[in-house]
């Protein structure tokens, strides 16, 4: 677990009242954006336990709303979202759930556009947050790091050609984890890297055979 | 990552070196992300420009919480100092006036500083900018003092999780209470001991601080706990500047804290299932809520 800088002591500037149940909830919305990467038209976003039963007092629901149309957590638009321009063009509906094997704060966002993507997440504590899962791939993305999420077939030496990539242009890696569906079958493998990843070495792991799926999913910027 | 992970080091680097906290802060965190000492700096100003812009925000403003039950009380504060002023004087009215402010504009979704949390956003600037108007202190002093501060809840969160679902509201109020403190004593110019003893002082003064919010809201209690953890911090520089000394030592008092916090209920962090939110009146409010607003 990453120790909390000075930084993160100080911060983040944010719309109120809570840094989980706000700030998080804008956080979620926009990780879940990048990771979507494509034009969205339809979000659905189911809350649970506390965010389902206090959320409307902490405008977590604005908060995710804003996040999906890429409001950053200190934008005075969050407060009056439901009626501002900026969510004119997108169809959102909220559910609410309890389900106390989920985290106290908790949502799950079914993204629609071009193609369906579910996400789900939790808002851990100081406006830090966390993907558990896309469709249908356990994973763990805070959003403080650059992220490549892949999706591929499971089978030898799929890892080192992907890191190779990486390496060859001498980036290096924070963290990487794999997980899959069934041995043969479809894996995941996210990869948080330390600075940037350029569009030319993304472009080589996509056209990578057996690969499915490469977003490239940009850190937070607060 | 640095290595400065409790407070004895924290002072022996600082005593070792002929440092102030605020510089060792600084450097460490530039050494760690790899941006400049005048980079860390330009980002602390910026939360400090965030938090004097959220005290005048809050000052100017009347407009309702988003449960409607509070938002009003620094204009009650205002008022009355017009008329009548503090038997404390002008600083302690400022300092009251402007936790309450930043409170209040935080539970209307105005722009705020969590610092460490947006529930306890009010203390360390009402304490840090209204002792700095007090006295004339620059925006350079003002900086240091935020930085020392900051390094005083960084070294806490490493031993314990600053939110009060996790330790109660003595994780909050009383962190930022703590990290006011050592802004304030910063400012005044106590020596680095003096300053982690201010930050002691408060520590010890709040253990067990329980959050058990009405309707799970950061409204009741949280907004009014802002001017009191506030006060309770200038109190803690007095002493500690007058020699007045923690017999515990701050590393100690936050182990106490985490097992604190590890021992309280479940019921009382965070959860609104005991103690002020479970109270006939707390449940009355809650159903009041949110019947209004679903």
């Amino acid at each position: 677990m990453k120790r909390a800088t000075l930084f993160d002591i100080i911060s983040p500037v944010m719309i109120g009242p809570s840094s989980s149940h706000t700030a998080g909830a804008v956080r979620l919305g926009l990780l879940a954006r990048n990771i979507y990467n494509s034009s969205i038209k339809k979000v659905t976003f189911k809350l649970y336990n506390s965010y389902a039963h206090t959320g409307k007092g902490h405008g977590t629901e604005k908060g995710l709303l804003a996040g999906i149309l890429g409001l950053s957590v200190d934008d005075r638009r969050i407060k009056d979202i439901f009626n501002s321009n900026v969510a004119k063009n997108v169809e959102y509906s909220f559910e609410y759930s309890d389900d106390f094997r989920r985290h106290p704060n908790s949502v799950d966002i079914t993204l629609d556009g071009e193609y369906k993507m579910f996400i789900a997440g939790d808002s851990i504590g100081a406006g830090e947050i966390l993907i558990t899962r896309i469709n249908e791939f356990n994973v763990s993305l805070s959003g403080n790091y650059n992220t490549l999420i892949l999706v591929y077939k499971d089978k030898p030496g799929m890892i080192s050609n992907v890191t190779s990539h990486l390496q060859s242009k001498n980036i290096n890696i924070a963290s990487l984890d794999c997980d899959r569906n069934a041995k043969g079958k479809d894996a995941s493998m996210i990869i948080c890297v330390d600075g940037n990843i350029q569009d030319s070495v993304i472009d080589k792991i996509k056209n990578m055979s057996d690969v499915y799926f490469v977003t490239y999913v940009k850190k937070l910027e607060n | 990552m640095t290595n400065i992970i409790t407070f004895e080091q924290l002072k022996n680097e600082c005593i070792d070196r002929n440092k102030r906290i605020y510089e060792i802060a600084q450097e460490e965190m530039a050494k760690d992300s790899g941006i400049s000492i005048e980079e860390v700096r330009a980002f602390a100003n910026k939360s400090l420009f965030n938090m004097k812009e959220a005290i005048e925000a809050g000052m100017a403003s009347k407009e309702p919480s988003m449960s409607g039950l509070t938002g009003q009380d620094c204009d009650r504060l205002q008022k009355r100092y017009k008329t009548e002023r503090s038997m404390f004087g002008s600083l302690f009215e400022k300092i009251v006036e402007y936790a309450i402010a930043t409170s209040e504009e935080n539970i209307r979704m105005g722009k705020i500083v969590a610092c460490p949390t947006a529930g306890s956003c009010g203390i360390l600037p009402s304490c840090l900018i209204g002792v700095s108007q007090e006295y004339n202190y620059s925006e350079t002093e003002q900086i240091n003092a935020l930085i020392t501060a900051g390094e005083i809840g960084r070294i806490i969160s490493v031993k314990m999780s600053l939110a009060g679902a996790v330790a109660g509201c003595q994780a909050e109020c009383g962190v930022a209470g703590a990290m006011a403190a050592a802004a304030v004593c910063q400012l005044k110019g106590g020596s680095v001991e003096k300053i982690l003893n201010s930050s002691a002082l408060v520590l010890k003064n709040i253990l067990g601080l329980t959050c058990d919010p009405v309707a799970g809201l950061v409204e009741i209690p949280c907004v009014k706990r802002n001017p009191f953890l506030a006060v309770n911090s200038i109190t803690a520089v007095e002493l500690s500047l007058s020699g007045v000394e923690s017999k515990i030592p701050i590393d100690e008092i936050v182990d106490a804290m985490a097992q604190t916090g590890a021992l309280l209920s479940p019921m009382l962090k965070e959860s609104s299932q005991a103690g002020l939110a479970t109270t006939k009146t707390g449940l009355k409010i809650k159903k009041k809520i949110f019947g209004s607003l679903t």
